[in-house]
């Protein structure tokens, strides 16, 4: 028996476990898919006290169209139904091809979006490809209920701005303009291993070609996923081209990420990885959105 | 005395009532509460995959889940597939083609290759490869357990 001793409730709604976090907040955790939670309570890296399983909570597994077009994923969503969703190939494209990157089969049959956005890895692809998308997230308490955008959601290493009262209960991830494309590049050890670098890029063009708007989101460089900003402004208004794109992974990967080192790689080999994985992104996302252009 | 929970769990078709304490690990109940050993333990942070089994047919880690959320489901271990006697096609076709060295892997691949089978009954090599990315074999070299794989699906096709 690896876990330390914890009370256990398993509520069967939205409503009975914000009621069980109210009174219990500090002392509890929220337990979803495990997938990440486990691993640290069997190393007794962490030890609650109470356990709020949301497994029980149907209400909270859903993949839907949204108002706005784009998508909206039930926290309790599990990575396999994201994964075999039409839905979500077609409206966050992105996010789906992220899904067969994301671990092994038998670990997305139980982790679910809310988990891996709450969780707040760094090394994770649902936090950078949610700030990538501009999406959002509705988290819930007995106090209220408040929207937070992906940008204002990440705090530091494992952080969020989710208070110990609060669930994440839905991701709404908006379409993307007209004429844009995607890409998401990665280097692991092995396929589905944590990324020892990975970049996501969403680019979107004008009706005359020209670069109208960017957004390049970097995992593994930081202590959560980190936009580089400059770099996305240096594409603005120019034609796509391999200068251009050149000039931003060189922008990206040496002033506005912070990776680290460790047993994997050190801190200068991901630089060299987050610029050649930019212009692979860039490349093909520009590509992406050409195609679209001419289909449009 | 810690509080326990009564669970009520079918494992291989076979009903269970069980009291456990909710820390209790899936893979730790069933080897020591139901003493069905098949399943083994290797990291226990869900890296090696061979603690594999299927609840309600999909495969999961059983040292990621507490024994408590199992309650109401059903799970399937190796001892499920086949017996020393009559066994399961993936077994026949894993003995037949050297799919194994040691075993300790094996109990995880084969609850995972089932489930994998019943939804893609003519898999390339490469969607094999994939669905075996969570299961690490220290011995094989997985060659021989791509082939076994091959042969399972042809003996299941008929
Ligand atoms: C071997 C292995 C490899 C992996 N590889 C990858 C990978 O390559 N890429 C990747 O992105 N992930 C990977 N993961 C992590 C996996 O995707 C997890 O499923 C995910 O990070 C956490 O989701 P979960 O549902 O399992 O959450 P849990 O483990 O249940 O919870 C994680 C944390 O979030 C909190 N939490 C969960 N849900 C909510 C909610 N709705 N509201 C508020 N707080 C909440 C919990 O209290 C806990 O602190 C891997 C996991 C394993 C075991
Ligand atoms: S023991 Fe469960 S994955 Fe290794
Ligand atoms: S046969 Fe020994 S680990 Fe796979």
């Amino acid at each position: 028996m690896k876990p330390a001793p914890f009370e256990y409730f398993a509520p069967a709604s939205t409503d009975e476990a914000l009621s069980l976090l109210a009174e219990h907040g500090y002392d509890a955790k929220v337990l979803a898919g495990g997938q990440s939670l486990i691993p640290m309570m069997n190393f007794r890296l962490v030890q609650p006290s109470i356990l709020v399983d949301l497994n029980n909570i149907a209400e909270l597994a859903y993949i839907r169209e949204g108002d706005d077009g784009g998508l909206r994923i039930g926290a309790m969503t599990r990575h396999r139904q994201v994964e075999t969703s039409p839905l979500a190939a077609e409206r966050a494209p992105l996010i789906h091809v992220a899904m067969s990157k994301i671990a092994y089969p038998q670990v997305r049959t139980r982790g679910t979006f809310g988990g891996s956005v709450s969780h707040a890895d760094p090394s994770a692809e649902l936090p950078a490809l949610s700030l990538a998308l501009g999406g959002k997230f509705r988290l819930r308490s007995q106090r209220g209920e408040r929207w937070v955008a992906a940008e204002d959601f990440f705090v530091s290493l494992f952080t969020t701005v989710l208070e110990p009262d609060e669930l994440l209960v839905e991701a709404s991830i908006p379409p993307m303009p007209p004429r844009s494309g995607w890409s998401l590049q990665e280097v692991a050890r092995r396929p589905h291993d944590f990324a020892l670098m990975g970049v996501a890029a969403v680019v979107t063009l004008n009706e005359k070609g020209v670069c109208d708007g960017a957004r390049l989101v970097f995992i593994s460089a930081g202590d959560r996923p980190i936009a580089a900003e400059r770099a996305a402004e240096s594409l603005k208004g120019q034609a796509p081209s391999s200068k251009v794109m050149e000039e931003a992974a060189e922008i990206a990967s040496m002033q506005e990420i912070d990776p680290s080192s460790d047993i994997h790689a050190t801190a200068e080999f991901r630089r060299h990885l987050a610029n050649v994985l930019t212009r692979r992104a860039l490349e093909q996302a520009f590509q992406r959105a050409a195609e679209t252009k001419q289909e449009g | 005395m810690p509080t326990t929970f009564d669970l009520t769990i079918t494992v291989n078709g076979t009903r269970y009532e069980r009291s456990v304490e909710p820390r209790t690990l899936l893979s730790d109940f069933l080897r020591h509460n139901l003493g069905l050993t098949g399943t083994h333990v290797g990291c226990e942070h869900g890296v090696c995959g061979a603690c594999s089994v299927l609840m309600d047919g999909q495969p999961v880690r059983s040292c990621l889940m507490f024994a408590v959320q199992a309650h109401g489901h059903e799970i399937t271990t190796v001892e499920g597939l086949g017996t020393r006697d009559e066994l399961h096609p993936i077994q026949q076709a894993f003995q037949e083609a050297h799919g194994l060295q040691c075993g300790f892997c094996t109990p995880g691949i084969l609850t995972t290759v089932k489930a994998f089978l019943e939804q893609n009954p003519n898999p390339s090599e490469e969607e094999i490869r994939e669905a075996l990315s969570g299961n690490l074999c220290r011995c094989t070299g997985y060659q021989h357990i791509i082939e076994a794989v091959e042969l399972a699906a042809e003996k299941m096709r008929g």
